[in-house]
């Protein structure tokens, strides 16, 4: 399931709610992103950052979203997948993106955990925009993310 | 063709709106015409697309190469390379 909202989820309570609808499953695997402590973060630029703003496409986000759970379905034999994303304006320790996995074997669940991120952070429509007091500046994109999502290509 | 054209992120930022409702002359076959045609459209849509290696296109929001052809598409989206949250 893709849940796409600018409302703050209880990441618990999501995982436990997943968990009841797959009791079968031998592994889950899920993942939290949250948003980081900027001020730590940023020190070497010398700007305390108060809020992280996330922009998307609204429509095309959960296309890719469920494109990129499907591919994943494709690929590992998972009994359930379940993406919460957050858009709009979040503070620091709020989750932004859940992903959770089921399925028979750890392997298969850790893996399409991994996998779902990774290219979640280079085809999702998602713009990061960092706010301070005085400013607020769009965020580049990183070669790192580009390789992590690479190692997933099919050479077949 | 009339074609819905979104813009995200600092590209609807230099545009100035994030939506308009285009009808390009018929030369325009692929996205990369589209953009040529975008630039003589108003000097904020010229400053937008200026350097076009920071843009990335979606066609009815499938991510898709500059020379696509357009076609019947009704929807055509420009924005920066997308940038999730950071983990």
């Amino acid at each position: 399931m893709i849940q796409v909202q600018g409302e703050p989820f209880d990441a618990g309570a999501e995982i436990n709610l997943f968990l009841t609808h797959n009791a079968n499953s031998g592994g889950v695997a899920t993942f939290i992103g949250q948003v980081r402590d900027f001020q730590e973060q940023e020190s070497e630029r010398n700007k305390s950052i108060s809020a992280l703003e996330l922009e998307h496409y609204p429509g095309m986000t959960e296309k890719e979203l469920e494109r990129i759970s499907n591919e994943a379905r494709t690929r590992w034999p998972l009994d359930d997948v379940l993406v919460i994303h957050r858009h709009g304006r979040m503070s620091p320790g709020e989750p932004i993106v859940l992903v959770c996995a089921a399925a028979t074997h750890r392997g298969d669940a850790f893996t399409a955990c991994e996998f779902i991120m990774d290219w979640l952070k280079t085809q999702a429509p998602f713009w990061k925009r960092e706010h301070s007091e005085t400013e607020s500046s769009w965020v580049n994109a990183k070669e790192s993310d580009d390789t992590r999502a690479e190692r997933w290509s099919k050479t077949d | 063709m009339t074609l819905n054209v979104m813009y995200f992120a600092w590209v609807k930022e230099k545009v100035g709106i994030g939506e308009e409702q285009l009808s390009p002359s018929d030369e325009v076959k692929t996205v990369s015409d589209l953009m040529e045609w975008l630039k003589t459209q108003s000097p904020a849509h010229a400053d937008a697309f200026a350097d076009t290696s920071q843009i990335r296109v979606a066609l009815d929001q499938l991510h898709v190469p500059f020379d696509t052809t357009i076609g019947e598409a009704r929807e055509i989206a420009f924005f920066p390379p997308v940038t999730g949250g950071a983990w």
